[in-house]
């Protein structure tokens, strides 16, 4: 696998894109050396990306032609799995043209930026991609403590 | 650790100068192509694009499928990215034996299943082979 893929198009260089791209590639770069990807000495399934408002953390996983009886989730304070397993259907065919989609089983732990509350998370599964909304447990707000002087 | 023998594929960015309007990437989906009695069944991954955002269109030989992505989360922050989300495009030449009028296509959890009907195969031709 590439370290970096760029991007040979000349449009792609104006300088606002590079900037973003290099803002991405350097995300990305640091997702790889994160725990859980690559542990097992080569790729995860599904790949996830993770983001957060005020109030929530958002996971999304893109995990194509899965149904929702085939996944598993299950979330506690600070940890989210997802597994099941993939499959990629070929009966009735008499030969393959081309494979390069790729069935299976996973099964993926991810540790969590903060703790959450897993009694109120959701998940939704669109178009491939599971969308997992939880909100960010109370303790992890800043709270402002006032300081008392003592003489 | 339990058992794990799937890994998602890297997705592969286009690299040749097939653009869209829109400032995202261009993915090529990964695809499965296979033959049945009848017809050539196209499978295509292409999670993160609706049904209404698919088009294909076969234009003599030339079958185009290409997919736009429903852009999620304007106004969260981005804290881990593995993948990246933009559009799917990809080409393939079809032979002549594809019955244009009969084919059909559905999405469904990010998956594209284009069925492309054989045509009715002529008749056979037979050639005498004569001695001589």
């Amino acid at each position: 696998m590439a370290a970096i893929r760029w991007n040979v198009r000349p449009e792609a260089n104006r300088p606002g894109r590079i900037v973003e791209r290099l803002h991405r590639e350097v995300n990305r770069l640091f997702s790889e050396l994160s725990p859980g990807r690559g542990a097992e000495g080569g790729g995860v399934f599904p790949l996830v990306n993770i983001s957060e408002d005020d109030e929530n953390l958002f996971i999304r996983a893109e995990m194509p032609g899965i149904g929702t009886d085939e996944v598993e989730l299950s979330v506690t304070s600070d940890r989210i799995t997802i597994s099941g397993e993939r499959k990629v259907e070929a009966e009735g065919m008499l030969n393959a043209h081309r494979r390069e989609r790729e069935g299976g089983h996973f099964n993926r732990t991810l540790q969590m930026p903060v703790r959450i509350d897993p009694e109120k998370a959701t998940a939704v599964f669109k178009c491939g991609i599971l969308k997992i909304a939880v909100p960010k447990a109370k303790e992890t707000e800043a709270r402002q403590v006032k300081i008392q002087y003592e003489e | 650790m339990e058992e794990q023998d799937l890994r998602a594929p890297e997705k592969i960015e286009h690299s040749a100068p097939a653009e869209g309007t829109r400032d995202l990437p261009m993915f090529v989906p990964a695809v499965d192509i296979f033959e049945s009695a009848d017809a050539l069944i196209l499978l295509a991954d292409m999670p993160g694009v609706r049904a209404d955002s698919v088009s294909v269109d076969i234009k003599d030989d030339l079958l185009t499928i290409r997919g736009n992505v429903a852009v999620e989360g304007e106004g969260e922050r981005m804290l881990v990215e593995e993948y990246g989300t933009g559009d799917y495009y990809r080409q393939f030449i079809l032979g002549k034996t594809i019955d244009r009028s009969r084919v059909a296509a559905a999405m469904k959890n990010g998956v594209l299943t284009l069925t492309l009907p054989k045509a009715e195969a002529a008749e056979p031709l037979k050639i005498a082979v004569k001695t001589g």
